[in-house]
């Protein structure tokens, strides 16, 4: 089923646009506050939106008619939803759980057990049939939930940042569950982090603030990321200019030099690099891109991240010591390589 | 003068409303006779048996009126509550019962002797247009009709035993409760078809009517009245007690249908 | 202990000895050799279990329309909500003889629902039927604030995502939210049973008193405190014991809450 769908929800600042083909899934981007538990729940059902449509398949999700919102009840959606913190039903065992959407469907209550089983064993928690939910871990009471969303068959299954506060055997485990269950399967699934993008999702919407700013196949748009914005969550260092035969013209008039194919002159380009071919380098060189200190952001990991407003480079903290800039100091980049530049 | 009119008064109040009578024990006193001059201020409290409440709430105002420094404070509730209150230590100055047990019950603390100043006798008593059709007390034992009474362990259900032994009938009552104004509430409201008061009962609420029955007198309950030692205005209270026994308490009680005690209460509320 | 400033202490052992003392007081005037005759009396035991089956009685009704009134009050809001609850809950601080008589006037022979009930052949005035309505009243008010209490502090988010699953409302209502605020149910029904044991005033006012009919052991006890204290006293003593049976029983729950 496809899900083609434009959420607004003003009073969190929210109004994308995204569509997801059948069978594939979606991975929507954001840092944390950016919107992306919104959307979801505003297609589960779970919250009221004041815009918008949405539509699955041949069901109308809800829909701004008349002046007023109409709505399908979540019942009515064929969209099941797995949060981050699992919501399993206390008084209910693991098994119940999952046989939950089989009861509401009104199978009986042995034939739903049968079904859980099978749900569970596919899960790989088949074990944990007769456990209560309090008596679950993080990694454990997810994939539950993720059995129990796929065992109400759905046509549209969301999961909400599911890598969320797991320790790493967890997520691993949970990584090879969902990329086995979700072929096939037209899903929806949130995440601050693009390398479960990759993983999992064939196409990426990246939202900023309530807003879609690119939506399109993961790998080209961690490739050739069109908006500064999705660079980020990249990890890629970005820069957009007007195209001149074999430069990036900046606003300011500087020069990248890059490699353009089939670019016409005049064209609004731009260049994704490597993070790990920008270096400082003093004023002099040329082809250096000048530019002036805007942050200095330790990385954790050793390095320095020095951001300038055009561009960005990691230094080493050792390199830092020897000659460090100040916010407001003049610095210039070298890109060590030539970027190849493409239409945005 | 006030001698003479008194005595007039009263030889009418007596002779209109009751019938001839055997022995009696009371009293009739001079109240100018009795009453000391000048008193000190006092607080007089009586405790009353409930269906004293009308008779005896115009008797203190008449008191208070001609004793100006004496307060006269009156608490009604059912003899044996009170008896047993004052068992407990309240602090009676004058007690009078709705029958002779539960003066005797409270009897360890009679300041020297107690006396009969009334007399009443049990009536069936209907709310107004008698819906239940209740003729006599036989007609009572219907098990149709929803017949309130006091519990024998009170006087005025005591009473009622007593009668129903006597007629051989046996009563089946939808509530049997602790007090005769409350019978009294249950019956002036419609809840009840009928109940079994006193006589006197009858004028205190309004939308009730009597129906007295023969072999009444079976249960006359005498009332008796005593100054009590838990209290702390001897004086006054033995005041109040005289006036109770005197022509002009006498009076009242009479015009409110009880009995001089020993004699047969009639229903006060029907015409003389 | 050892924390707590002096006169707070003190304060408290003054409290406590207040809450004790009258209860100490039954005790010493219990002639604890004849209490087991006593209470196997006819009257005393015929009132005990009359006071059991309407408290019963009158919790049954309590959970059966208690707790879809508290669901229906947390699923208001704003003024609506706010006078609505007042006017429910006014039981609960109303003198029971107060709730006598309204029962009276309303369930009554002249009553406005009584007198057509009446003529209907189910007279409701001095049966036993009238004790469970009177319990029932003053202590439905418990069971519905502990409801309304427990469905506030849910954020409904299972009972969402129970939707997505396919639930109707029914089933979310039995799966999901029942077994939710079943520990307050429990306690709004302890607390109801222990209100319908105690019920006196509107008892008194409205059923009458009868044995075996409406003479619950309040209004046992009530009689026999002047004819025979000894009776009243060892039927108080049961009532007390049942009290802080019914505490305790109402306080282990706790431990359980936290979801």
């Amino acid at each position: 089923m496809k899900l083609d769908a434009t959420v607004a929800v003003s009073a969190r600042g929210v109004n994308a646009t995204l569509s997801v083909p059948a069978g594939e899934t979606l991975a929507l981007l954001g840092p944390n506050g950016s919107g992306k538990s919104t959307v979801i729940e505003v297609l589960a059902g779970l919250v009221q939106p004041d815009d918008g449509r949405a539509t699955l398949g041949n069901t109308a999700l809800f829909a701004h008619e008349d002046g007023r919102m109409r709505l399908t009840e979540a019942r009515r959606r064929g969209v099941a939803l797995v949060t981050q913190d699992a919501s399993l039903f206390p008084h209910l065992s693991v098994l119940d759980n999952v046989g939950f959407p089989a009861r509401a469907r009104g199978v009986t209550k042995a034939r739903s057990r049968i079904v859980a089983h099978e749900w569970l064993e596919r899960a790989g928690v088949g074990d944990l049939a007769e456990r209560k939910p309090s008596s679950l871990s993080g990694g454990q009471a997810r994939k539950v939930a993720v059995a129990r969303a796929l065992s109400s068959e759905p046509k549209l299954i969301l999961l909400d940042e599911p890598f969320a506060s797991l320790d790493v055997d967890a997520a691993v485990a949970l990584r090879a569950l969902l990329r086995e269950v979700l072929v096939g399967r037209t899903a929806v699934l949130s995440t601050h982090d693009g390398l479960d993008a990759i993983d999992l999702a064939s196409s990426v919407a990246v939202l900023d603030r309530g807003a879609v700013v690119e939506q399109g196949p993961t790998a080209a748009t961690f490739e050739r990321p069109r908006t500064a914005f999705t660079a980020a969550m990249a990890g890629l260092v970005w820069i957009s200019g007007v195209w001149t035969s074999h430069a990036l013209t900046l606003a300011d008039g500087q020069s990248v030099y890059a490699s353009g194919r089939g670019l016409a002159a005049g064209a609004r380009a731009a260049v994704a690099i490597d993070p790990r071919t920008v270096k400082l380098v003093s004023g002099d060189t040329r082809s250096a891109v000048h530019d002036v200190v805007k942050t200095l952001e330790p990385r954790g990991d050793g390095t320095l991240r020095v951001r300038g407003s055009l561009l960005w480079a990691d230094v080493s903290i050792a390199e830092a010591a020897r000659a460090l800039p100040h916010v407001d100091d003049p610095v210039s980049f070298a890109i060590a390589s030539r970027p190849l530049a493409y239409a945005v | 003068m006030k001698r003479a009119i008194l005595a007039v008064a009263a030889s009418f109040a007596l002779a209109g409303c009751s019938t001839t009578d055997a022995a009696t024990t009371h009293r009739v006193t001079d109240a100018t006779a009795s009453t000391p001059a000048p008193e000190e201020a006092a607080t007089v409290d009586v405790y009353a048996a409930a269906s004293l409440t009308d008779v005896f709430t115009q008797i203190a105002d008449e008191y208070m009126a001609e004793h100006p420094s004496i307060e006269i404070r009156l608490t009604f509730a059912g003899s044996a509550d009170l008896a047993a209150q004052i068992n407990e230590g309240a602090p009676a100055d004058v007690f009078a019962s709705a029958n002779e047990k539960q003066m005797t019950v409270a009897g360890d603390h009679i300041d020297g002797e107690s006396e009969l100043f009334a007399s009443n006798t049990l009536t069936i008593a209907v709310p107004a247009g008698n819906p239940g059709g209740v003729t006599d007390f036989a007609s009572l034992a219907n098990p149709n009709l929803a017949v309130v009474v006091c519990a024998p362990e009170v006087p005025c259900g005591a009473a009622a035993v007593k009668v129903e032994k006597a007629l051989g009938v046996t009563l089946s009552p939808a509530s049997e409760l602790t007090n005769v104004t409350d019978v009294l509430g249950s019956v002036a409201s419609g809840e009840a078809d009928a109940g079994l008061v006193y006589v006197t009962d009858l004028a205190r609420a309004k939308g009730v009517e009597g129906i007295s029955f023969t072999g009444s007198e079976v249960a006359n309950t005498s009332y008796p009245i005593a100054v009590m030692t838990t209290g702390d205005a001897a004086d006054a209270s033995r005041g109040f007690v005289d006036y109770v026994l005197g022509a002009h308490g006498q009076a009242a009680l009479a015009a409110a249908g009880f009995a001089r005690p020993g004699s047969v209460a009639t229903d006060a509320s029907a015409g003389k | 202990m050892a924390r707590l400033p002096r006169w707070l202490i003190l304060l408290a052992v003054i409290a406590a000895a207040f809450a004790v003392l009258p209860l100490a007081g039954l005790a010493s005037r219990a002639n604890w050799a004849e209490l087991p005759d006593q209470l196997a009396s006819p009257a005393s035991r015929t009132a005990l279990e009359l006071s059991l089956r309407t408290a019963a009685a009158a919790t049954g009704l309590c959970v059966v329309f208690g707790v879809p009134l508290g669901f229906a009050l947390a699923a208001l809001r704003g003024v609506t909500r706010a006078v609505l609850r007042a006017v429910l809950l006014a039981p609960l601080v109303l003198p029971p003889v107060v709730s006598g008589l309204g029962l009276l006037y309303a369930f009554g022979r002249k009553g406005l629902l009584g007198e057509t009930l009446d003529a209907a052949g189910l007279p409701v005035a001095f049966t036993t039927a009238a004790v469970v309505l009177a319990q029932a009243f003053v202590a439905m008010p418990f069971m519905v604030v502990s409801v309304e209490a427990s469905l506030a502090a849910r954020d409904g988010r299972l009972e969402a995502i129970a939707a997505t699953l396919g639930a109707g409302r029914s089933r979310i209502l039995a799966a999901v939210t029942l077994p939710g605020i079943g520990v307050a149910v429990g306690m709004g029904a302890v607390l109801a049973f222990a209100r319908s044991l105690g019920e006196f005033g509107a008892t008194l006012t409205f059923a009458g008193s009868l044995e075996g009919v409406t003479r619950t052991a309040p209004l046992q006890i009530y009689l026999a405190r002047e004819s025979d204290p000894q009776a009243a006293v060892a039927l108080g003593l049961v009532l007390v014991a049942l009290a802080i049976l019914i505490v305790a029983a109402a306080a282990r729950p706790g431990r359980r809450v936290v979801q």
